[in-house]
């Protein structure tokens, strides 16, 4: 190993901040999900359904989200309609 | 009253039944009478690693099914006093346990133990979530690795919902065991850390042990690793159920050792 691969390595990031990086994320996705309701799934894809009868969109084009506050839920439906 | 503690993780091979096992004969060692249930139904484990598979008669599945009566099945342990084994059957399936058995034997065993360890098996079906329903407290075994501290991450969600204590609108107090630690290669940033797995998780920290040949050792032998207090992992143990208990004691084993001139020399381990 020259003294140039020494200081190569020095600039990469290690392992172990990648692992704990890519975990906070992925944990914090699976996180908001456990709290959805369960109904959220089958309402998202009979939203899904219906308008699909109308305009072709793929899945990633709808997003439905839930957001609880105090007292009350906000439940948000994003569609990207496509051009 | 008797405390049932879960020990659970999500993932396989992560040291549950290790686990299991040490505790368990920690708790006896300290006086309380305990017993440790293998809630594997099919694959179980805790009696070879307990040193006990030739004295298994009737099992878990049979005192639910009514064939054998709970104190024909408890196999009493040799080296320690106190300490009962209720082993897992090996020939049905996982659905062969049913709430309402697991229920009753569990509060038939609480009037005579005050430990009640559950080995759950790995995974988030129905073995696991039966091993876990009844807790009091959980202990969550992780490795500091990607996979296993996901999958404990999830295991926690199911502690917090799908628990007798969450249903009932209280909580399941959670410890975590970080389990295979290096901190040669936590030094070296090849591998998470106390800290960062804590971060993750935040759940408070029972205890880490390291890394060790002992574990191998004490399952090959048949015997606790707790009881082998030369090591460093049955040292761990120890402190692990002192901190159970409710004693504050240092943590150990977090650091790299240093070597000695010799022994660098002789490349010594």
């Amino acid at each position: 190993m020259s003294i140039f691969n020494y200081f190569l390595k020095k600039e990469k990031k290690s392992s172990a901040s990648l692992a704990k990086e890519r975990l906070q994320i992925i944990v914090a996705h699976e996180r908001s999900k456990r709290q959805q309701p369960d109904y959220l799934p089958l309402m998202q894809k009979e939203i899904m359904d219906v308008i699909r009868k109308y305009v072709n969109i793929d899945e990633e084009q709808v997003v439905v989200q839930l957001d609880n506050n105090e007292d009350c839920s906000v439940l948000e439906l994003n569609i990207t309609l496509p051009e | 009253m008797a405390k049932i503690i879960v020990v659970t993780s999500g993932k396989g091979g992560v040291g549950k039944t290790t686990t299991s096992a040490a505790i368990a004969t920690g708790l006896a060692m300290r006086g309380f009478k305990t017993v440790v249930i293998d809630f594997d139904v099919g694959l179980r484990n805790l009696d070879l690693i307990m040193g006990c598979e030739r004295r298994v008669v009737y099992d878990f599945v049979n005192v639910i099914k009514k064939e054998a009566t709970l104190n024909q099945a408890l196999i009493k342990d040799k080296r320690t006093p106190g300490l009962f084994i209720l082993p897992a059957s090996q020939t049905r399936d996982k659905d062969a346990l049913s709430m309402e058995g697991v229920q009753t034997v569990l509060e038939n065993l609480a009037k005579d133990f005050e430990y009640i360890i559950c080995d759950s098996p790995a995974g988030i079906e129905q073995g696991a979530q039966m091993a876990l329903y009844f807790a009091d407290e959980a202990i969550v075994v992780t490795n500091p690795e990607v996979s296993s501290v996901r999958d404990s991450d999830r295991i926690i969600g199911i502690l917090q919902s799908k628990s007798l204590k969450a249903e009932q609108g209280g909580t399941v107090k959670e410890h975590l065991l970080l389990t295979r630690y290096n901190p040669e290669r936590v030094a070296s940033a090849e591998m998470l850390s106390v800290a960062d797995v804590e971060d993750i998780l935040a759940v408070p920290l029972l205890g880490v042990i390291p890394e060790s040949e002992a574990v191998l050792k004490a399952s090959n032998q048949g015997a606790p690793v707790i009881l082998d207090q030369e090591s460093e992992a049955g040292q761990a143990y120890l402190d692990a159920v002192s901190r159970l208990l409710g004693e504050d004691v240092k943590h150990r084993f977090l650091e790299v050792q240093k070597k000695g001139f010799l022994k660098r020399l002789l490349g010594g381990k």
